[in-house]
């Protein structure tokens, strides 16, 4: 049906998204990968060049290089199985008919809209402040000393707010997967006697598979380069104690100006970011096929 | 049919959700609370019930000037949205309706850009922007959102796009409309919630966008996301007014998103679930 006239005319239409996307993508990486191997300092330009690995190697060789994929890693891994596991419990809650559904959902979908900077900020001083956080006067209440938050436990800290923005997310995604089970299906199983935990296993679970496949994808995408949650709480520290890969290469660049180190360590990202792709292409790829 | 639901189920079901979901909530609510407090209430302790008093939302409009940074979030969000809107509405519809067979790998390829980490090419922006002027300037951070937004914007369209029946477009040029009346008549009504849904779920990412709009701007074209950052480094005690100022950045979007819930999840799983 596709005539050479509608094919070349869909070419047309297709092009400003393809060469956009195509120059927003290549460009500034192609930068970056050639600041990577250049020795770049705005503040002292004359000892700038080629420099061949030598970034990566500096790159590497900072203690905080291997503790920020570390903790890139650990955020990530956290805050799934936080929000997945949490997610399917929660699903599982208010797929039961209950009254006021509505303002349940709405509530429960909530932090997803705030802004990583709000969320970070109101946890930080509303919720987990030392002296007048709400955590601090639980503590209080039941006489035991509060605890401080990002100065002990960064890394927690900030693995809590985050599981919070995305909770919601999981449990709106996989809530909807749920209510996509056919109601007979499981009415048979009731029938054939099987419990709430066998007909979760054997016919839910796998109903859902897909849709965790799909949280956990998109999540990592997001989760691999968190960021103002950092900035606005702990700023990285104590020391590196809560510094993320992306945290340190805005450092490196923007703090201190240490553009090949910085860039070596953008390239390194990228091959983190491209391995998780990898995966989530193939997935999303093969519900594209159905 | 129906499963006999017991009202004690019910009863236990809805105690428990409302419990989670209280709770999940609490974070937002405290800072609605606290908005309204004074400072000094703010910091007596755990305290349910506000004075009511406004004086906070007064300040953060008088000391910081709340509503510059409001504006420009409405402008970036709204602005970076039509234009990924405008960019991405061809490019959408001829992969919906004239497919080849390379059509699928060009999706999977704008997918795949957005997977690129931001920090990877911080840099070169920055200097990309500082060298044409565009740093702190609405337009650079406009096409940067754009930019960002567009791979989910073709996505959307094309899936939404992909449920118009193509047999309605051939009735309507068998009955003799001309391709203007096609449009305006047959194709324009039923893209139309496609786009708007579209829309609707890109404003809020937009809004929201929590690196660029922090790292390209310092005053002139600083949304919210880059004020409420600004409130980091503390000078003295300021709980209520954040709150205020939070109350307002994130209450448009926490509406808007509350009617969005179907095409957020449409959206964000690139139509895998629905």
């Amino acid at each position: 049906m596709a005539t050479q006239q509608t094919r070349s005319l869909a070419r047309f239409m297709m092009a400003p998204s393809v060469i956009l996307l195509f120059v927003w993508m290549i460009v500034p990486l192609l930068f970056t990968l050639w600041f990577s191997f250049q020795q770049y300092n705005p503040l002292n330009p004359i000892r700038n060049g080629f420099v061949g690995f030598s970034n990566y190697a500096l790159f590497y060789s900072n203690p905080a290089f291997l503790s920020s994929i570390l903790n890139t890693l650990i955020i990530v891994v956290s805050v799934l199985v936080i929000t997945v596991v949490g997610g399917i419990l929660l699903a599982l809650l208010l797929d039961q008919p209950i009254w006021g559904q509505g303002i349940v959902r709405i509530l429960v979908i909530s932090p997803f809209f705030v802004m990583p900077p709000v969320a970070a900020l109101v946890w930080k001083n509303m919720i987990m402040h030392p002296q007048y956080g709400v955590f601090a006067d639980i503590a209080r209440f039941f006489g035991a000393e509060p605890i401080d938050w990002f100065g002990q436990h960064p890394l927690i800290a900030i693995i809590l707010i985050v599981a919070w923005q995305w909770l919601p997310f999981a449990t709106l995604i996989l809530l909807t997967s749920l209510q996509s089970l056919d109601g007979e299906q499981k009415e048979a199983a009731e029938m054939d006697g099987a419990g709430f935990l066998s007909r979760f296993i054997y016919l839910t679970l796998p109903h859902m598979s897909r849709a965790i496949t799909v949280v956990i994808l998109i999540q990592t995408i997001f989760l691999l380069s968190v960021y103002a949650e950092i900035l606005v709480t702990t700023n990285g520290g104590p020391g590196y104690a809560s510094t993320n890969l992306p945290f340190l290469v805005y450092q490196k660049a923007l703090l201190e100006f240490k553009i090949g180190q910085a860039s070596a360590g953008g390239v390194i990202a990228v091959i983190l970011a491209n391995i998780v792709a990898f995966f989530a292409m193939r997935a999303v790829g093969k519900n594209l096929d159905k | 049919m129906a499963r006999a639901v017991t009202t004690q189920h019910k009863t236990i079901a809805t105690a428990a959700a409302w419990v989670v979901a209280l709770l999940i909530f609490f974070p937002i609510l405290y800072t609605i609370i606290t908005s309204f407090k004074s400072e000094q209430e703010a910091i007596q302790g755990f305290a349910l019930i506000p004075s009511g008093t406004m004086e906070s939302y007064a300040e953060v409009q008088a000391q910081s000037g709340y509503f510059k940074f409001f504006l420009n979030s409405v402008i970036l969000s709204v602005g970076s949205t039509l234009l990924a809107i405008l960019i991405a509405v061809p490019a959408a519809w001829s992969m919906a309706f004239s497919p080849t067979k390379r059509t699928k790998d060009v999706l999977m390829w704008m997918l795949s850009t957005k997977m690129m980490p931001a920090v990877a090419v911080l840099f070169p922006i920055y200097l990309i922007f500082r060298d044409t002027g565009l740093l702190d300037s609405r337009i650079g951070l406009t096409v940067m959102l754009m930019l960002i937004n567009l791979p989910i914007v073709v996505w959307m369209l094309y899936t939404y796009f992909r449920e118009i029946p193509g047999e309605i477009l051939e009735a309507a040029r068998m009955d003799g409309a001309s391709l203007w009346n096609e449009i305006i008549y047959v194709l324009t009504p039923m893209a139309v919630p496609g786009i708007a849904s579209t829309m609707l779920l890109n404003i809020i990412l937009a809004w929201n966008e929590a690196f660029w709009t922090i790292r390209l701007t310092t005053t002139n074209a600083a949304p919210l996301t880059a004020f409420i950052s600004s409130f980091s480094s503390p000078q003295g005690l300021f709980w209520a007014k954040l709150s205020a100022a939070s109350t307002l950045a994130i209450a448009p979007i926490l509406i808007m998103g509350w009617f969005s819930q179907k095409q957020l999840v449409r959206g964000l799983t690139f139509g895998a679930v629905k």
